[in-house]
């Protein structure tokens, strides 16, 4: 049991250091080596403009049934208003940075651990390497600076979105006032939980993209591992954004308090 | 150019490489042959630092490179180019990008250029023509010409061949081997050819190494080679395995 404890304790550690050593490897990397603009470009497509079909619908029903769900509870106190900023706050401090994550998590994690993993057993990084290329400059460095710029959008988008959705599922099928919707809307959720909601976004989409390309990196034993690959990445991926935001919410909280 | 010096390699619990030592001069086109899996594509990997030893040296152009930290070994990959034994080619890029890909990061920018020295690398391949097709889309021995075509487009002083000929048909390889021959001739390429093709071996090297139970067995002259009468050797060189039925 003790042994079983420190085995596990012992393994993370070991992920963490060596999650660490790519942190540190981009870092020298982004200083040294110059970077390619094109393949930034290239994946900030590939990453970010590709992800919005599934952000826009994560955001659209969760920001509706939110709104629904809030209704049913607050029509019977009288509260019917409050749906709006219920449905925002929500959304923006919480839901909206998490949901994205994890829809990144599984669309671009998997993708590109299954695809740095497969140059990896074709030895198509071994050759780059060969050709005087760091494998880091080439690979990581396009993807993190993706992730990095389309992230916070992608959470913007979302919160946009579920908002809109909100809005009209209260007040166009419930019936909830619209005036008073936007104004109590407005008087609870303000630009400190949207500054939440894209700060969560960008750690999110960091941690996302570092755990993609170092399962991607260490990826070895032939078709058996490419397939393993984009799992692990989605699976801790998304376990590191729903652990990293608890942390992340109290410690946002006090940059950031809610309510008035 | 290369000289390897007690190089041992432990590969998980395997110990692959148990002491090599070898020359290889400016200029001479060595081959090094030996069993599948004795090691041979490890300890081309070694000359340009894909792996790491566990012990001993690698010397290559006089700078000892084991110490060497990753972004330190691109000056001497520059100068090294390697056939990889896969082809290893980029599948995301078509067979054009892929041979351009040295000459852009090597700075070149006038697309004009870039395409005559592909045109041309292609062309020493016998494969003029085949640009815009992606890896995906060609057969083993193409890919590995398209990848022999990648390696030589830089024109490295040092060419490292892992098994150029392994899976082409007799013309194509007879007209790698005298590509082979060509670039040491004419651009006194400095060449490491890992083969088991016989005729490969004595077609292109000037001396020959025979790599087996992980040290250097045999080092030198391919006439030496055929005269020996040590029973490894003569077993590799007429193909018998032992055993009778
Ligand atoms: N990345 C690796 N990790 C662990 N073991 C490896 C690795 N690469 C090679 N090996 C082992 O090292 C040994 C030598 O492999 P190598 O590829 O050098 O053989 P080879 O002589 O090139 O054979 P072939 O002629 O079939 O290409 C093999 O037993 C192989 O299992
Ligand atoms: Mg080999």
């Amino acid at each position: 049991m003790v042994t079983t404890i420190g085995r596990i304790a012992l393994s993370l550690l070991q992920y963490l250091g060596e999650l660490a050593t790519l942190v540190s490897e981009t870092c020298v990397s982004l200083v040294v080596a110059p970077i390619r603009w094109r393949l930034v470009l290239r994946q900030i497509v590939e990453v970010g403009w590709r992800s919005q079909m599934v952000v826009v619908v994560t955001g659209g029903f969760t920001g509706a049934v939110l709104a629904a769900q809030a209704y049913f509870q607050f029509s019977r106190l009288g509260m019917k208003s409050a749906v709006g900023s219920m449905v925002a706050v929500s959304m923006f401090r919480e839901l909206a940075p998490v949901l994205t994550g994890l829809m990144v998590s599984g669309r671009v994690g998997a993708a590109i651990a299954a695809e740095i993993g497969t140059m990896k057993v074709t030895e198509q990084i071994d050759a780059l390497r060969s050709l005087g290329v760091h494998p880091t400059d080439y690979l990581v460095v396009p993807r993190v600076l993706a992730l990095l710029f389309s992230m916070p959008l992608l959470v913007a988008e979302c919160c946009a979105v579920s908002v809109l959705a909100g809005y009209v599922l209260g007040v166009h099928v419930l019936d909830i006032s619209a005036a008073y919707y936007v104004r109590n809307m407005l008087l609870y959720a303000g630009p400190r939980d949207l500054k939440m909601a894209l700060t969560k976004g960008l750690v999110f989409g960091i941690v996302i993209v570092f755990i993609a390309c170092h399962q991607g990196l260490k990826t070895s034993n032939g078709a058996v591992g490419v397939g393993r690959a984009p799992t692990e990445a989605v699976v801790n991926g998304s376990l590191a954004v729903l652990i990293l935001n608890f942390f992340l919410t109290f410690a946002l909280n006090m940059v950031f308090p809610a309510g008035v | 150019m290369i000289s390897v010096r007690q190089l041992k390699k432990k590969l998980g619990a395997q110990e692959v490489l148990r002491g090599v030592d070898l020359e290889i001069a400016t200029g001479e086109t060595c081959a090094i042959m030996g069993r599948s899996g004795c090691g041979k594509s490890v300890l081309l990997k070694h000359f340009v630092g894909l792996f790491k030893p566990t012990s001993g040296t690698v010397w290559v152009d006089g700078e000892d490179i084991t110490p060497l930290p990753e972004r330190k070994l691109g000056a001497i990959r520059k100068k090294v180019g390697m056939l990889f034994q896969s082809g290893a080619l980029f599948d995301s890029m078509n067979v054009e990008e892929n041979i351009a890909f040295p000459l852009r990061e090597a700075g070149l920018r006038n697309p004009k250029e870039i395409r005559d020295r592909v045109a041309e690398a292609l062309e020493m391949v016998d494969l003029a023509g085949e640009q815009k097709k992606m890896p995906e889309n060609l057969s083993g021995g193409m890919r590995k010409r398209v990848g022999l075509a990648r390696t030589i487009v830089g024109r490295p002083a040092c060419i490292l061949y892992d098994e150029p000929t392994t899976g082409l048909d007799p013309i194509a390889s007879d007209s790698i081997n005298h590509l082979i021959r060509r670039l040491q001739k004419r651009l006194s390429v400095t060449s490491v050819v890992v083969t088991h093709d016989m005729k490969t071996a004595f077609h292109t090297a000037d001396r020959i190494a025979f790599l087996h139970e992980g040290r250097i067995y045999f080092h030198g002259l391919p006439a030496d080679l055929r005269a020996s009468q040590d029973e490894a050797i003569v077993n590799f060189i007429e193909g018998r395995s032992g055993e009778s039925s």
